[in-house]
């Protein structure tokens, strides 16, 4: 068997290879539940009925779109230059930290303190990204450091909420006063859909979509990503390409910890209730758009449901949230390992 | 004092172990050219593997539980292979994938092991006043055989081949893409034979998320040692007394639990820094992360 490389692939090829190996991933999926001892049959119809099937679970879907599509519309950014930003999770909790400590302790006046709550969930993320991609400098795997970042960012939070930002009306839990009131966002009746976080998201994805086919940042970071030899060639930096895709993408990340502990929680609370892995998700909402930010707004809502629904077959079939993870990656393995066939076709036997 | 120096010494051994056989398999990999970033995955496999076949029964044979466990690891790497060498996918994103796939698949299907009782535990040895697990001594002994089998054979020196010109070495017959795989599937074995080493020996228990990111420590390991099989025990050592340390001072200090909980993950971060700076990162196989197309360059 051997690769020919095609001269011009198309998108329609592209489409289908892509719904292909999505469709391979969730029957190796399957494979995986029988093992466990569950029918996938069963599995799968839990998680569609649960999710799509009624308004309670389609507002869970909703919930989990919004930090997906801020995240994934950053990553796919990122992506794009090189950058192989893992950090997402870390980074969407700084932004949580900063965006809590301006709602608790920065006294500004009512209508200016929710955009100062953003703006600081910004530059937490921002900020936390910046490490990974100086460290980028001194030759460490952004995906390493980034990683690790994400550990050190857990350790933070619970620092925080178990010690100096602990709650003075908390007894046993760990968990910071509640913010004020002029800090809460709005949200869809009956759920726990902050639209203003959600609007803030279909804005991210189109706004990046522009910055990167249309700005002369974003030329210069698709040749870096795509040829790095060429853009040292002409001139172009791509340290500071890094730096400035590092900003952008931890920031957004930061938007979402923001708009998580703004829109839902209404305080700092322990990092795995922050976020339910979001960070890695992400990372396969942008490989699934194939790094367009704009194609987020399709398949953030496709891996929400994904996030929903392990919530559901938790508590319906009784599995542990892990099932989660065992998606997450079987889909984006199945996604990398296809993409081969979009701009090859396969030829049988000897060269 | 000479009891807190062989306290120390003997939790910096134990806590060692996995880090060494896990990045001993990363060497291995990383030599053949191949990064697999999935190596936490592929620990928590092997610690299921091998808790699953020696709970299953009173008399189950730990030799087949250790066996198990790095088949269940080889068996996993063989999917990073297939993406990665077969398919070109990229190597970074494919071991992401893969410690997704191992920690979740674990966690899945370990859940009904949670909590059973190991009937058939390994025991320790004691050597010089020393108490170590069999796997501790085995560890030692396999990263001395690797650093002379890689240094000084003829089979190690067409593995390293692959790693620094693959197209050099393909023009002189060697079958790239095979002895990569091996090399995968090896690296896997080792892996998941340091999750058995956590589950029937430092454990004797299976728990979720049990190998607590010491995978993600064995895969920086490999850069903070130059890819030396040697040097990886001084690695692992050190960062086992890390540990020790994080034990010994938690609670008996003004500083906060959460700076030991993050130590570790801090100190790699240092650690990269400064064998980046120091240029250490250029001892990295010169094909590492890229896969090999013939006629390609």
């Amino acid at each position: 068997m051997r690769f020919v490389a095609l001269s011009a692939p198309s998108t329609a090829r592209a489409a289908l290879v892509t719904l292909a190996s999505l469709v391979t991933a969730l029957l190796i999926c399957a494979l995986v539940f029988t093992l466990s001892g569950h029918a996938p049959g069963e599995v799968y119809g839990t998680m569609l009925r649960g999710t799509l099937g009624d308004a309670t679970g389609l507002g869970e879907v909703g919930r989990r779109t919004i930090p997906l599509l801020l995240i994934g519309a950053g990553l796919a950014l990122a992506f794009r230059a090189q950058f192989f930003n893992i950090g997402a999770e870390g980074q969407l909790l700084l932004g949580a930290v900063f965006a809590a400590g301006t709602a608790l302790f920065v006294p500004l006046p009512g209508p200016l303190l929710l955009p100062a709550v953003f703006v600081a969930g910004f530059l937490g993320g921002g900020l936390w990204a910046l490490i990974a991609a100086a460290l980028r400098r001194v030759n460490v795997n952004e995906i390493l450091s980034t990683l690790m970042l994400n550990y050190i960012a857990v350790a933070l939070v619970t620092y925080l909420i178990a010690g100096p930002w602990k709650g003075k009306d908390v007894r046993g839990y760990i968990y910071t006063d509640t913010f004020p009131a002029s800090t809460s966002l709005p949200t869809l009746p009956g759920s726990q859909v902050h639209w203003p976080t959600l609007l803030l998201g279909v804005a991210v994805a189109l706004g990046l979509q522009w910055v990167l086919s249309r700005s002369t940042f974003g030329y210069a970071l698709r040749v870096v990503g795509e040829n790095p030899g060429a853009a040292r060639y002409a001139g172009l930096s791509s340290g500071r390409v890094a730096l400035l895709v590092a900003l952008i993408t931890g920031g957004v990340a930061g938007l979402a910890g923001a708009g998580e502990v703004a829109g839902i929680h209404h305080r700092l609370l322990e990092a795995g209730q922050i976020s339910l892995g979001y960070g890695f998700t992400a990372v396969i909402v942008a490989w699934l758009a194939r790094g367009n930010p704009a194609l987020c707004l399709i398949t953030a809502p496709l891996m929400g449901v994904i996030l929903a629904g392990g919530d559901i077959l938790k508590i319906d079939l009784n599995l542990p949230f892990r099932v989660v993870d065992v998606f997450s990656g079987v889909i984006l393995l199945c996604l990398i390992a296809s993409e081969v066939f979009i701009r090859h076709r396969v030829q049988w036997g000897r060269a | 004092m000479d009891n807190v120096l062989t306290e120390a010494l003997v939790r910096a051994l134990a806590v060692g172990t996995p880090l060494l056989l896990a990045c001993l398999g990363a060497i291995l990999n990383e030599r053949a050219g191949v990064v697999n970033l999935g190596v936490e995955g592929l620990m928590a496999v092997g610690a299921l593997a091998a808790f699953a076949v020696a709970a299953s029964s009173p008399d189950a044979n730990l030799w087949l539980a250790v066996g198990a466990s790095m088949l269940a690891g080889a068996a996993l790497a063989l999917l990073h292979a297939v993406a990665t060498i077969t398919l070109r996918a990229n190597q970074f994103v494919s071991g992401l994938a893969l410690a997704l796939i191992g920690t979740g698949a674990a966690g899945l299907l370990g859940k009904r092991f949670e909590g059973l009782p190991l009937f058939n535990k390994v025991a320790d040895l004691s050597m010089g006043g020393l108490t170590v697990s069999p796997f501790t001594v085995a560890a030692l002994l396999l990263a001395g055989a690797m650093a002379f089998w890689l240094g000084a054979t003829r089979s190690g020196l067409t593995l390293r081949s692959v790693g620094e010109n693959p197209a050099a070495a393909d023009v002189l017959g060697v079958n790239v893409g095979l002895i990569r795989v091996l090399a995968v599937m090896g690296g896997g074995a080792l892996a998941g034979l340091a999750g058995a080493f956590l589950s029937l020996s430092y454990r004797s228990s299976w728990a979720d998320n049990m190998t607590a990111g010491l995978g993600w420590i064995a895969v920086a390991l490999v850069i903070f040692v130059g890819w030396r099989p040697l040097r990886a025990i001084a690695g692992a050592l050190f960062f086992g007394f890390l540990y020790y340390l994080q034990f010994r001072l938690q609670g008996n200090s003004p500083i906060p639990t959460e700076v030991f909980s993050a130590m570790p993950f801090i100190l790699v971060l240092v650690v990269l820094a400064l064998a980046g700076v120091r240029g250490q990162a250029g001892n990295a196989p010169a094909a590492l992360g890229r896969a090999y197309v013939r006629g390609e360059r």
